[in-house]
């Protein structure tokens, strides 16, 4: 009890510590060493001497790819580091105090109290068996000195609720988490961090599980409650966009150290550090116009015709039970036309139909009503043995390179398999040459072979996704959200290689993606979508530069990066 | 809501109607001469004709089989299993009369397996050192791998005939159910306690428990706050399930103990080829069983507000939900 309350006396401002509290800053970490287990006596580094401070009222952005080590730094200055990890060396102080090794109980006193937290994924962090108003209440009462009073915890969680942005605070109050959307979830979470009332804020990848427009209003909040509370606030994040577009400074980490600090526009102009430099130039609000092939400018297709053309496709789902309000219109009398050796991109947010479109016009799930045509061939209304013909010519590469590889098969199984499917190449010899063939096509060499795909890394695992899509020669691919779950750098990499691909094989793509930034460096065509209905579509030029829609303005506005543009553009 | 709970209640209803039917088939239909089941083998030749004819045509055995079907139907809707063969009580009352000391038994044993399971994963989630979660994990495989009679006879060993703390026998006073009950739990607990951890230890390194320890909360309390409820539900499920096995490991337990109940009185109705008593007890398991599963079902919705959404007549949001 007597060392709570030091600890609690330590750490809370109290007046005679005044003078040290203004001139540590709210959080400093220095030199830190965190190890994970990896064997009996294996201890594998995860962060090495890293350090950073954030000062009250200040914005710092933590940037890295994963497995660069960010989580873990958080982890570790919140004390939340699982069994398997150590810190080696180093140390973290809150307002000049060394809070390095205190147990769970002391730092209960820290967290919530003197740093809230945000973490990542909204649909998985609040309770699902609670109502919103007592997880919230929860954290009112943990970091309140004198207990009891519990109206006053109450008026005290409506408060932080509305603080998080939540107008409809007693509604929400009653809710399960169920009942709320994304960036509900995300608010309530951050009425919880709030609730505390903590000087600085840690956010862990706050908005990557969530629309860009969802996006755009949680982060423009979280800086209004910088300058409204005058606290600080530590972002840690994988875009860099993000990062440019709201912070003061910004920390960039690499396996496990910071390799750049500065503010923001030191880093933009002046970029020491050759894999910040990378990373910059990575952001795909960087390129102003289409990626071009490595072998070369490619011809306009200006007059292509159609390769796949959907009209009025409607596709409704019943939800379980009955009545009318059971029912949900995930397409709506939606159309495409996808012309040869060009790429077409479809662009919403969830819940947009977009996934419901490419699963239909890849013959995975039927339309209610409406036709789809691949080349002369009409697609909708075939029998199973008929569509496995047209699989010949239009396959499918999906979002999650790491569930859409049997994990049982080597690399060679993967990509042959298509091959032995349909029969084409016939000879175990000619197989495996059309398979290196392959994966020379994804520049991957033939020492990948015999690999698994768990020994591979993301990138190399959507190459391998990709040349398997590849192997029946296919005229149409449709991609739906490829490249989402790679990291940046890597997803430049895929996207150059879908370019050089189209140029050499003359594919056409679909392409589906909620990412309006990727959007601009691999399409010709853009369709827009909101609630199953196209919104907008045209050539993508056309459509960036001058959007008809509010939608469309709308979400373009929300691209994170618009500092990273080049000079010039727009 | 009120779909579901039709839904749920026709099942046990069905449930019990197949166990019935099946009964009747097996036990009525199956056999070459049914009239033979209902003497003792070691008289049945000594029976004569006539008597043989006066109890075929009593117990309608000479009606066609669909016409015995429903009459038998009939009457057990109405709790008339007939007579049990040996002591030519009803059936209906002798079950009735040893049913209390099997219920308490089985629940008993029910609340202590779930206690131990309970137990187990809290020590196995809450302690900080590897050894101690190491040595509780693996109490359950070795609570499942030591057969009944084995474990009984060790327990009675032990307790009884040793140190004397409680009857080896008979069921008289809250005393003697100690052992049995102890005995009857061990076996049962295994499989939950071993599920129990599981899901407690995923729980607990679940994104909201994250989100708990940000909010300053200790190690007891988010154990006890949230994981424990989210954790728990599916031990409910296993706990329905394991009921059946509770009766049926009752036989053995009775036996031993020498304890009067459903398990013994089983026993020796199959041993005897009491056919009406058989079908009863059968019937009486059928309906325990769905009984037990329909209030699980039935309790899950008020423990899991999102099972409550899907089943509400009108959910805007849960249609807005089920789209992300």
């Amino acid at each position: 009890m007597t060392d709570a309350a030091t600890v609690t006396s330590e750490v809370t401002d109290s007046p005679g510590k005044e003078p040290r509290e203004e001139r540590e800053p709210l959080l400093r970490i220095s030199d830190l060493a965190i190890d994970y287990r990896t064997g009996r006596r294996r201890w594998t580094p995860a962060v090495r001497g890293a350090g950073l401070h954030v000062a009250p009222g200040e914005f710092v952005s933590l940037v890295g790819e994963s497995g660069s080590g960010k989580t873990t730094l958080v982890q570790g200055a919140l004390g939340l580091l699982p069994i398997s990890a150590r810190i080696r060396a180093g140390s973290i102080a809150y307002s000049g105090v060394d809070v390095t090794g205190w147990n769970d109980r002391r730092m209960a006193l820290v967290r919530g109290n003197y740093v809230g937290f945000i973490p990542q994924d909204p649909n998985t962090s609040l309770n699902p068996v609670k109502r919103i108003g007592q997880q919230v209440i929860e954290a009112v009462r943990f970091n309140d000195p004198d207990a009891g009073d519990a109206a006053r915890h109450r008026e005290a969680a409506l408060e932080s609720l509305r603080t998080a942005g939540l107008k409809d605070a007693e509604r929400v109050f009653q809710q399960y988490p169920h009942e709320l959307s994304g960036g509900m979830k995300q608010r309530a979470l951050i009425a919880i961090a709030l609730a505390g009332k903590p000087k600085i804020i840690v956010a862990d990848e706050p908005t990557s599980a969530l629309d860009v427009t969802v996006q755009k209003v949680i982060l423009d909040h979280l800086v209004g409650l910088r300058e409204e509370l005058g606290i600080g606030i530590l972002l840690v994040t994988h875009d860099l966009g993000v990062a440019l577009d709201r912070s003061d400074r910004i920390l960039v980490m690499q396996d496990g150290e910071i390799v750049e600090e500065g503010p923001v526009g030191q880093v933009l102009e002046s970029a020491t550090n050759d894999y910040t430099r990378r990373l910059l130039d990575a952001a795909p609000a960087r390129h102003i116009g289409r990626l071009e092939p490595t072998s070369g400018a490619r011809p306009v297709p200006a007059a292509a015709s159609a390769v796949l053309e959907a009209r009025a496709l409607t596709k409704t789902y019943h939800l379980r039970g009955r009545g009318r309000q059971r029912e949900l219109r995930a397409l709506d009398a939606t159309g495409l036309v996808v012309r040869k050796g060009t790429t077409h991109a479809i662009v919403g947010e969830s819940g947009a139909g977009k996934s419901t479109l490419a699963s239909i016009l890849a013959g995975f799930t039927s339309a209610d009503s409406g036709t789809v045509h691949v080349g002369d061939r009409e697609l909708t209304g075939l029998r199973r043995g008929q569509l496995r013909e047209i699989r010949r010519d239009l396959q499918f590469v999906f979002q999650n390179p790491f569930t859409s590889l049997d994990p049982r098969f080597t690399v060679s199984k993967i990509i042959a398999e298509p091959l032995v499917a349909f029969g084409s190449v016939t000879g175990k010899r000619e197989r495996t040459a059309r398979v290196v063939e392959l994966l020379k096509a994804v520049a991957l060499d033939e020492s990948y072979l015999h690999r698994l795909p768990s020994q591979l890394s993301g990138g190399q695992r959507q190459r391998v996704a990709i040349a398997r899509a590849l192997a029946l020669r296919p005229e149409i691919l449709v991609l739906d959200e490829a490249v989402s779950s790679l990291d940046v750098s890597v997803q430049a990499q895929i996207l150059q290689l879908l370019v050089d691909l189209q140029a050499e094989f003359g594919l056409s793509y679909v392409f589906v993606t909620h990412d309006l930034g990727v959007v601009r460096l691999i399409s010709d065509d853009v369709t827009v979508m909101k609630d199953g209905a196209v919104v907008e579509t045209g050539p993508v030029e056309q459509v960036f530069r001058s959007p008809r829609h509010e939608y469309t303005r709308e979400l373009l506005e929300a691209i994170p990066g618009a500092r990273l543009a080049p000079a010039g553009a727009n | 809501m009120l779909r579901y709970v039709t839904l749920k209640v026709g099942r046990a209803l069905f449930v019990v109607w197949a166990a019935f039917t099946l009964t009747f088939v097996l036990l009525f239909v199956l056999p070459v001469n049914p009239v033979d089941l209902l003497f003792d083998p070691a008289e049945i030749n000594t029976i004569p004709p006539e008597v043989r004819k006066q109890v075929a045509e009593n117990y309608g055995f000479d009606d066609p089989v669909i016409v015995q079907y429903l009459d038998r139907l009939g009457h057990a809707l109405t709790g008339d299993f007939g007579n049990s063969v040996q002591s030519g009580r009803p059936v209906t009352a002798a079950i009735l009369d040893v049913l209390p000391s099997t219920l308490v038994l089985a629940s008993g044993a029910l609340v202590l397996a779930l206690l131990i399971a309970f137990v187990i994963a809290l020590v196995a989630t809450s302690t900080r050192h590897a050894w101690v979660r190491n040595l509780v994990e693996a109490l359950p495989s070795g609570s499942v791998s030591v057969p009944v009679f084995l474990s009984g006879i060790l327990i009675l060993q032990i307790f009884s005939f040793r140190l004397s703390w409680f009857p080896a026998f008979g069921g008289e006073g809250a005393r003697s159910l100690v052992l049995p009950l102890i005995t009857l739990a061990i076996p049962v607990s295994g499989p939950i306690a071993q599920l129990l951890v599981r899901s407690f230890a995923t729980e607990f390194h679940s994104g909201y428990v994250t989100t708990s320890w940000a909010k300053g909360a200790t190690r007891g309390g988010i154990i006890i706050r949230d994981v424990f409820r989210n954790a728990s539900l599916p031990a409910f499920t296993i706990a329905g399930i394991t009921f059946g096995n509770l009766i049926a490991g009752s036989v053995i337990t009775e036996t031993v103990f020498a304890r009067k109940g459903i398990g013994r009185m089983t026993q020796i109705a199959i041993n005897t080829l009491d056919v009406p008593l058989v079908q009863g007890v059968v019937v009486l398991v059928a309906v325990s069983f769905a009984l037990i599963n329909l209030i699980v079902d039935l309790i899950y919705p008020l423990l899991d507000p999102r099972l409550r959404a899907t089943l509400a007549i009108s959910i805007p949001q849960a249609a807005t939900g089920g789209l992300r």
